[in-house]
């Protein structure tokens, strides 16, 4: 078997290194959706062995090009081959063909087990029990581990992943493609994530790893292609080009996108080190003085049967503090915010649980606790944070239920209203926040837009945008940048900064590392319900490797390894 | 003699329960591939009348059962062109083919009011003059279909590949079509399942329980039969004790006439559809919400994201 593996690792390595026809070659590929050109011509190579990253912005093109590749979509023009062979239309034929994909949204099916999953993927009438064995030989051979008889509904973010990814290499597959693969896993997951990339590439497979992360793509992958917009504007060398040339290359020349760019990717980074090293962080904790949100021995099951509650959470946070709550998504933070927000009340007894502005507000309702000055920014845009079928002053006037000392008077009088919609000072009110936030695509419709009409990103900004409108003493967010492309997420974080520097106190619950040490004053990380002590970020701002060593620390506590979870120095945290 | 009188209740419930069974098997495979009809009553009606009407024209009785489930697996069919091709809503469109249903097969039938047949025989027992408890196992060839169903549709959902892909289609269609599945293949043969069941439901109406036709005769029959599917949380073998359930709260109308009890009849009427009535508010408590294996997509309607 040994002698077997090598020899065909051997072999794997000669055909990688020596056959230089591509294995996969997009010509002149274009398609147009109405009046947009989502793909423009664009050519790519795949060798056999190589991992090519595909870059881009949200709508740059790169989904619509690998749902090309995958028979999803039917292209205008262009054609596809595979090994010389033009691909036929349709998925099936892409599959049959070789070519599998890992998606960004994972396919896989909550209420059947992982065996019954990997089934459905594979296609063929292999019986259960084989099934079984070859899966677990493959999971051996790219050293990672998956529960097979579980329902998928109860498996974690990470397991959901490694599912997809072993149903793809089951297949033995010629191309994979793998879409944002690590924007749902720890650091340490993704660490094990890239060993499997590279270890399929050293078995042949051409591998497309579309990513914004560049840190990422340097450390793994050998060329790239840059999309902008639909076209190929750059086919830079990972491995020689700095990293803020290829940022430029994807975002064009946007000086706000580039400045946060710059700070968010550290531009000293020479070396290409597992641990990626930490980007610039707020430097000062702010004075306490003030508390804006006092959570003591909060205790609260989820609502759901696989959900996960809450046990003996503590923190606070300051006037002028952003505080992160880092964590896989699905430890608990639907409960937390459901909690915070007033969506759902705390029993009877444990009202003194929360104290939002030193008050006890547990038993109180999403609007009491707006009254008190909470503005909240949810995860899910349309349903939890805009009705889709109501314009966007509509939408204003929903969270406009009272006085409010915002700085603005325009925004004080027209929410006092007496019981009467004042559409015209709404719509005044919405061309300001449209303006502020530089929202696109409400262009034609200005306040009159239909929320649902915006895209993801927009509507985030402009739902950022309303909750910051009545000046807030607190703002929860949660993963406020979630899908968002980078010029948005920076004018969303550039408006957390400013809401703190004005004094409110904001929570930020986020999965993404990177953006909360970009902004938080301190984090702790929710696991498995549980809250860690937070980290002041400001201890390890000094050297490189306090930097790294906090996001290692930080990467450890969200798998649940971190040692224990629970908050031994609870007195310390105010 | 009161032991005959407790056979034969034993045999009404029976002879009760087969309509309720072979609708709910069918509905339960339509809803585990993640469509909700709610035109099981017209589906049976028009089963019902087909199958009096081709047995009143040929004779035979297993031309009749064929041809009504031909006609309740046809006519289901135009629900699926409403809500599979033009993506109509799932509630609406099976409303409205109750409703067509009801006033379709009225029409075909209104010839027929009136016109009598001698029920199905029963399959014999061999030796069931000897004891009168062997009795029990005389029933109408219909009976026995209806337990071969959910036997069938058990094994099918659980341990058929093709029952995999049904439930994966169930579950969430958007990923069942990324996979390469056809998801409106899948649920257009589902649907038709559950028409064809219905369609057998509503003939076993009109040529076995009571041989003849009239207007309306389900009487709630293939709404007991959706509430049924909810009842066993999706799982055939829970369909046996629900339809068994229901058939004995059914039958307790005409027995309590006979044992002359103090209750208006009317009271033992209405019970089933009050029983139903209990039932779904007891397991929409959040305890039982939480263990039912609701399929995720049911209702939703499917738009092939390209």
């Amino acid at each position: 078997m040994e002698v077997c593996g090598c020899v065909f690792v051997t072999c794997a390595c000669f055909m990688a290194t020596f056959d230089v026809s591509p294995l996969l070659e997009i010509r002149a590929i274009s398609k147009r959706f109405g009046d947009l050109t989502a793909n423009d011509a664009i050519s790519l190579t795949l060798r056999r062995g190589e991992i090519h990253a595909l870059i881009g912005e949200n709508g740059a093109g790169k989904s619509t090009l690998m749902q090309i590749l995958y028979g999803r979509i039917t292209p205008d023009a262009g054609e596809i081959l595979l090994e010389g062979k033009p691909l036929a239309a349709g998925t099936a034929a892409a599959r049959a063909a070789g070519i599998t994909m890992v998606f960004q949204q994972f396919v896989l099916f909550e209420a059947l087990t992982g065996l019954e999953n990997l089934r459905l993927g594979l296609g063929n009438g292999m019986k259960p029990r084989a099934l079984r064995d070859k899966a677990l030989a493959f999971a051996e051979r790219y050293g990672f581990w998956v529960e097979l008889d579980r329902r998928v509904s109860e498996l974690s973010a990470g397991e959901h992943q490694r599912l997809e990814v072993l149903r793809c290499i089951m297949q033995e597959p010629k191309v994979l493609i793998m879409d944002e693969p690590t924007s749902v896993l720890t650091p340490q997951e993704a660490d094990g994530l890239f060993e499997t990339i590279r270890l399929l590439a050293r078995n042949g497979t051409g591998i497309v790893y579309i990513s914004h992360k560049l840190r990422e793509i340097r450390a793994l992958c050998e060329r790239a292609t840059v999309l902008r917009r639909g076209r190929v504007v750059a086919r830079p060398d990972p491995q020689k080009t700095e990293l803020d040339a290829m940022a430029r290359a994807m975002l064009g020349d946007d000086a706000v996108a580039l400045a946060d760019l710059a700070e968010t990717e550290d531009k000293a980074t020479g070396t290409l080190s597992a641990v990626p090293s930490v980007p610039t962080m707020p430097s000062v904790l702010p004075p306490r003085e003030t508390t804006r949100l006092f959570v003591e021995g909060l205790t609260l099951p989820s609502v759901h049967r696989q959900g996960v509650g809450l046990s003996d959470i503590s923190f606070s946070v300051a006037a002028g503090e952003i505080f992160g709550i880092a964590g896989i998504a699905g430890n608990g933070q639907n409960t937390l915010l459901e909690a915070l927000t007033g969506e759902r009340l705390l029993p009877h007894g444990q009202e003194q649980a929360i104290r939002l502005q030193g008050r006890a507000v547990g038993q109180l309702g999403v609007l009491a606790r707006r009254r008190l000055g909470l503005a909240t920014v949810p995860e899910d845009r349309h349903g939890h944070g805009a009705v889709g079928d109501l314009t966007l002053k509509e939408n204003i006037l929903l969270t406009s239920t009272h006085v409010t000392h915002g700085e603005d008077a325009l925004v004080r009088r027209f929410a006092c209203s007496g019981g009467w919609l004042r559409l015209r000072r709404a719509g005044m009110v919405a061309e300001q926040v449209l303006a502020r936030f530089a929202i696109q695509g409400a262009e034609a419709r200005g306040p009159d837009t239909l929320a649902r009409k915006l895209s993801g990103g927009n509507l985030q900004r402009f739902i950022v945008g309303r909750g910051l409108l009545h000046a807030p003493d607190l703002l929860l967010v949660l993963q406020p940048t979630w899908g968002v492309d980078a010029h948005a997420a920076a004018r969303i974080h550039q408006a957390l900064r400013e809401a703190a520097e004005r004094g409110a106190g904001v929570l930020l619950i986020s999965q993404d590392l990177d953006e909360l040490l970009a902004l938080s004053h301190r984090i702790a990380v929710l696991a498995r319900g549980q809250l860690s002590r937070p980290f002041i970020c400001a201890d390890f701002k000094d050297s490189p490797a306090g930097k790294s060593e906090l996001r290692h620390a930080l990467g450890l506590l969200m798998t649940g390894l971190g040692g224990t979870s629970t908050n031994p120095d609870r007195e310390k945290v105010l | 003699m009161l032991e005959i009188s407790w056979l034969a209740i034993a045999l009404t419930i029976a002879a009760a329960s087969t309509p309720l069974l072979l609708a709910a098997a069918g509905e339960l495979v339509v809803e585990r591939a993640g469509v909700l009809n709610l035109g099981l009553e017209g589906m049976m009606l028009m089963g019902a009348v087909i199958g009096f009407i081709v047995k009143v024209e040929s004779g035979s009785w297993f031309v009749a059962c064929l041809a009504a489930a031909c006609v309740g697996a046809l006519f289901s069919q135009a629900f699926a062109f409403f809500v599979l091709t033009l993506r109509a809503n799932q509630v609406a469109a099976g409303l409205a083919l109750t409703i067509l249903g009801g006033g379709l097969a009225a029409v075909l039938g209104a010839g027929y009011v009136g016109v009598s047949l001698a029920p199905m025989p029963r399959i014999p027992v061999v030796g069931s003059e000897l004891h009168p408890w062997l009795g029990l196992l005389e029933h109408s060839p219909l009976f026995w279909l209806g337990l071969l169903v959910v036997v069938g549709v058990q094994w099918f959902l659980f341990h058929s590949r093709a029952g995999l892909v049904l439930r994966a289609v169930g579950d969430s269609h958007d990923s069942a079509h990324a996979l390469g599945y056809s998801v409106l293949k899948v649920r257009a043969l589902a649907i038709a399942f559950g028409g064809a069941m219905a369609g057998l439901g509503g003939a076993y109406l009109s040529l076995v329980h009571t041989p003849l036709w009239s207007e309306g005769m389900t009487a709630g029959r293939g709404w007991i039969a959706l509430a049924l599917v909810v009842f066993a949380f999706w799982r055939p073998w829970r369909l046996l004790f629900g339809t068994f359930f229901f058939a004995s709260v059914t039958i307790l109308e005409i027995y309590a006439q006979g044992f002359s009890l103090a209750v208006p009849p009317q009271f033992f009427a209405m019970l089933p559809y009050l029983a139903t009535i209990a039932i779904l508010v007891f397991l929409s408590s959040a305890y039982w919400r939480g263990r039912s294996d609701a399929p995720a997509a049911l209702g939703k309607t499917f738009a092939p994201p390209y």
